[in-house]
């Protein structure tokens, strides 16, 4: 043997320029100004509502229940606050239970409406439920639940541009059934469903009706009684109020069975102390919605139709997810064929831009969206998808931004990627 | 790309994070990455799969642990989800070894399917150009050929170039094994030195997708989750002469080499020596049992032979073979055949040559080849 050849060694670079660079290599600089495009999943609490929060996690309110000018102090906040809420959803303020989010509102709607449908009959049958096929986990997995418990559940499906059709929710409904939910704005693709179509039905036929409206209010006019719904969820950080805090409109005369118990909350609804600086910075984002939102719709859909056209025109094979239905201004869906949606969301992250692939829950699980696949799209072309949602903070240099950076990213990675994966296999 | 970033696979055990701190260190630009392969949820809670998910490959704690190292070293980090390919490349190929009555090495599989291919694809798609891992191995640049070369690790009660044989020429270029010239204590004083939290962990030797390395409840709570009953593997065990000794409940229960477990409690003839398989024949479904003299074999036959460091020149290679993890390499002629097959010839014989295990070419610290055994000669 002769003398060892020399070791492969990575580059060395200095530990000053190390330094200089917080993240890696060229990237660095543009992970300096982030663009945050994921408010579907979070929006950041905007510096006026978290003015309006910051005196009661400093000590200026007590507990709404106390007896004590601090305590009716809170009590008078979070009575402000419910009253902006229902006025945004065209509610009257006992018709709003402040909850600790999307996911708890989903919860008590559907397992409190059927619980409360088993203690008058509580000899009948298990009724029947509907919902669609594209519904959140924080809904589609209760339904999943109670069809475990031996509940009959419908999933309606939808069109191919990802909407419910009212005759298939008229074909679906029984004598026996007691609850429809389904939801206003879809969180992966933004596609608005024809809620009032829905509401109208559900009432002829006297049938409670509860709307996922997570995405919906704020972006889009939400009126609960144009709706016709009985029971609608909204949720706080994703209209610039904190974490932590949402909501659930329960009509006046909607039977619902509370499912969390201790004290007298929320007019017997949900017990718990209230999280009263998430329920004033739910008010002051609802009030912020309110004043501004229809203006800021219009803003975001500018942008959207900037970004989305900006990329059809730049990158060849792609293309917008409901194109031509009608959707929330703030949400974009689109496929990049060819490639890994999971492998462009990191890409694009340490080039300084948030996005996600679908619906953050299933970011990371193997199986691709179970609302593009609903939609009649292939495994493959789903496992491409890009969801990109805007908000009040985000700004027409940043989508320029994403159109300069995004061509070359999907450039790369189906220059790398394999043409066939299966071809790649060796013979091992 | 001079200042392309180097992409970690981060295991979350203590080599790999030591791999992502030392190069940190040393002021490389790195992205960590944690490769999700197998979702231990799926066969949890089916009879000997266990119900814990903690403590093996892809559960919560190890993606926890690599997540925190990252943390603290403050480069970006991600999860990749590889299931899909790893279930076709690496846990069917084991499954359908197992049925065929061999003993097949996943993590050899996985290391040229899934962690130099696709997380190369993904490392380069993100803009890194290289894959750094905390194997104990070397990757020397032949300055007279230009050719890539595969060393073992310095350490030799670690060096993992047996389950690295497969790497093309392309796949070694863009490896980095930081650790190859490292040995584990050392390592582990490293990870302590830089306050990395699993400094300490214990080193995983089982196959990450089987709990406690019972393959036989690993193929049966498979086959039940596919809703594909397990062929019948059922035969004989017999004796070299043909005699038969009782019978067993499938091929995928033995491998070459084995003693306990047989079912028999006497040697035949009473002698009281021990018994061990020595073959198994997958066609007859007959298992071969006999004395430990009958284990040791001067040939193997192999294929998919691999020249990892370069193409021999001559016929016939003067080498020391390998023919387990653990096993010392041996002295051996190794003669390349027509269709990529391989015959290698031991200077002495060798105990259990396994088929569906690999056997490894060295010339000292060099690594030549390998191919997959077929059968002993």
């Amino acid at each position: 043997m002769g003398p060892l050849p020399p070791l492969v060694r990575p580059r060395r670079a200095s530990l000053s320029q190390a330094r200089d660079r917080a993240i890696i290599g060229e990237m660095a600089v543009a992970s300096m100004v982030r663009a945050y495009f994921d408010n579907n999943a979070n929006t950041p609490v905007l510096p006026e509502i978290l003015e309006d929060m910051l005196p009661a996690l400093q000590g200026a309110v007590g507990n709404a229940s106390s007896i004590h000018q601090l305590g009716q102090a809170a009590k008078a906040a979070v009575e402000q606050a419910r009253a902006a809420v229902a006025e945004l959803i065209g509610a009257s303020p006992t018709e709003v239970v402040f909850t600790s989010g999307g996911t708890e509102s989903d919860n008590l709607a559907i397992r409190g409406v059927v619980g409360e449908w088993r203690r008058r009959n509580a000899s009948a049958p298990l009724p029947h439920l509907i919902t669609s096929k594209i519904e959140h986990h924080a809904v589609l997995n209760v339904f999943e639940d109670l069809e475990r418990a031996g509940y009959p559940v419908t999933y309606l499906p939808v069109n191919d541009g990802g909407r419910v059709g009212p005759a298939e929710l008229a074909a679906a409904l029984r004598p026996d059934t007691a609850l429809i939910s389904v939801m206003m704005a879809n969180n992966e693709t933004g596609v608005v469903q024809p809620v009032e179509e829905l509401g109208a039905i559900a009432r002829a036929a006297k049938v409670a009706f509860h709307v996922d409206a997570v995405q919906a209010v704020g972006r889009t006019p939400v009126r609960v009684k144009e709706i016709g719904s009985d029971l609608l969820s909204l949720s706080g950080h994703k209209i610039h109020a904190s974490m932590g805090i949402g909501a659930l409109y329960v009509g006046r005369r909607t039977q619902l069975r509370a499912q969390q118990l201790g004290g007298h909350h929320e007019r017997d609804r949900r017990a718990g102390t209230e999280n009263v600086p998430g329920i004033m910075s739910l008010g002051a984002a609802a009030k912020l919605a309110q004043a501004n939102g229809a203006a800021e719709a219009a803003r975001l859909a500018e942008l959207r139709d900037r970004m989305e056209a900006g990329l059809v025109a730049a990158i060849p094979d792609c293309g917008v997810v409901g194109a031509g239905q009608p959707r929330v201004a703030n949400t974009s869906n689109m496929y990049f064929d060819g490639i890994e949606g999971e492998a462009l969301v990191i890409a694009l992250d340490l080039h300084g831009f948030c996005v996600s692939t679908g619906a953050a829950c299933s970011s990371g699980a193997i199986e691709p969206s179970h609302v593009l696949l609903a939609m009649g799209m292939s495994r493959r072309r789903a496992r491409s998808c890009l969801r990109f949602s805007l908000g009040r903070q985000n700004t027409a240099d940043e989508v320029e931004r994403l159109l300069q950076t995004l061509p070359g990213l999907v450039e790369r990675l189906r220059r790398l990627a394999p043409a066939d994966a299966s071809a790649l296999v060796r013979s091992a | 790309m001079s200042d392309a970033p180097i992409a970690v696979a981060m295991s979350g055990g203590v080599d790999s994070s030591t791999v992502a701190a030392i190069l940190h260190a040393e002021g490389i630009p790195i992205v960590g990455l944690t490769m999700q392969l197998w979702n231990q949820r799926r066969l949890a809670g089916a009879p000997g799969m266990g119900e814990s998910r903690t403590g093996r490959c892809c559960s919560l704690d190890d993606v926890h642990d690599a997540r925190r190292v990252a943390e603290r070293l403050g480069i970006p980090y991600y999860v990749v989800n590889y299931e899909e390919r790893f279930e076709r490349d690496v846990v069917r190929t084991f499954v359908d070894q197992y049925l065929a009555g061999r003993t097949p090495i996943p993590c050899s599989l996985c290391n040229t399917a899934v962690k130099f291919d696709q997380l190369l694809i993904t490392a380069r798609q993100i803009g890194a150009e290289k894959v750094a891992t905390g194997h104990y191995a070397r990757v020397r640049v032949n300055s007279d050929t230009g050719v890539y070369e595969l060393w073992r690790g310095v350490d030799e009660g670690k060096d993992q170039t047996f389950f690295l044989w497969g790497l093309t020429q392309e796949q070694l270029s863009r490896a980095v094994f930081p650790l190859g010239e490292m040995r584990k204590p050392a390592v582990r004083a490293r990870a302590t030195e830089l306050g990395l939290a699993v400094a300490d962990k214990p080193d995983s030797n089982e196959i990450c997708f089987v709990p406690g390395n019972d393959y036989a409840a690993f193929l049966k709570a498979y086959a039940a989750e596919q809703g594909m009953p397990l062929p019948d593997t059922s035969g004989e065990l017999v004796t070299g002469d043909g005699r038969s000794l009782g019978s067993h409940g499938g091929i995928h229960r033995f491998t070459v080499g084995q003693r306990k477990g047989l079912g028999l409690a006497t040697q035949p003839g009473g002698g009281g020596t021990a018994l061990y398989v020595i073959n198994i024949d997958a066609a007859t479904r007959q298992v071969r049992v006999g004395e430990e003299a009958e284990l040791h074999a001067r040939e193997l036959t192999g294929s998919d032979c691999h020249w990892i460091s370069g193409e021999p020149a001559g016929a016939a290679v003067r080498v020391e073979a390998r023919i387990r993890n653990r096993h010392v390499p041996a002295p051996a002629w190794a003669e390349p055949l027509a269709g990529r097959r391989l015959r290698v010839c031991f200077d002495e014989p060798q105990r259990a040559v396994t088929p569906g295990q690999s056997v490894v070419l060295y010339q000292g610290e060099k690594v030549l080849g390998g191919a997959w055994i077929d059968s002993r000669a």
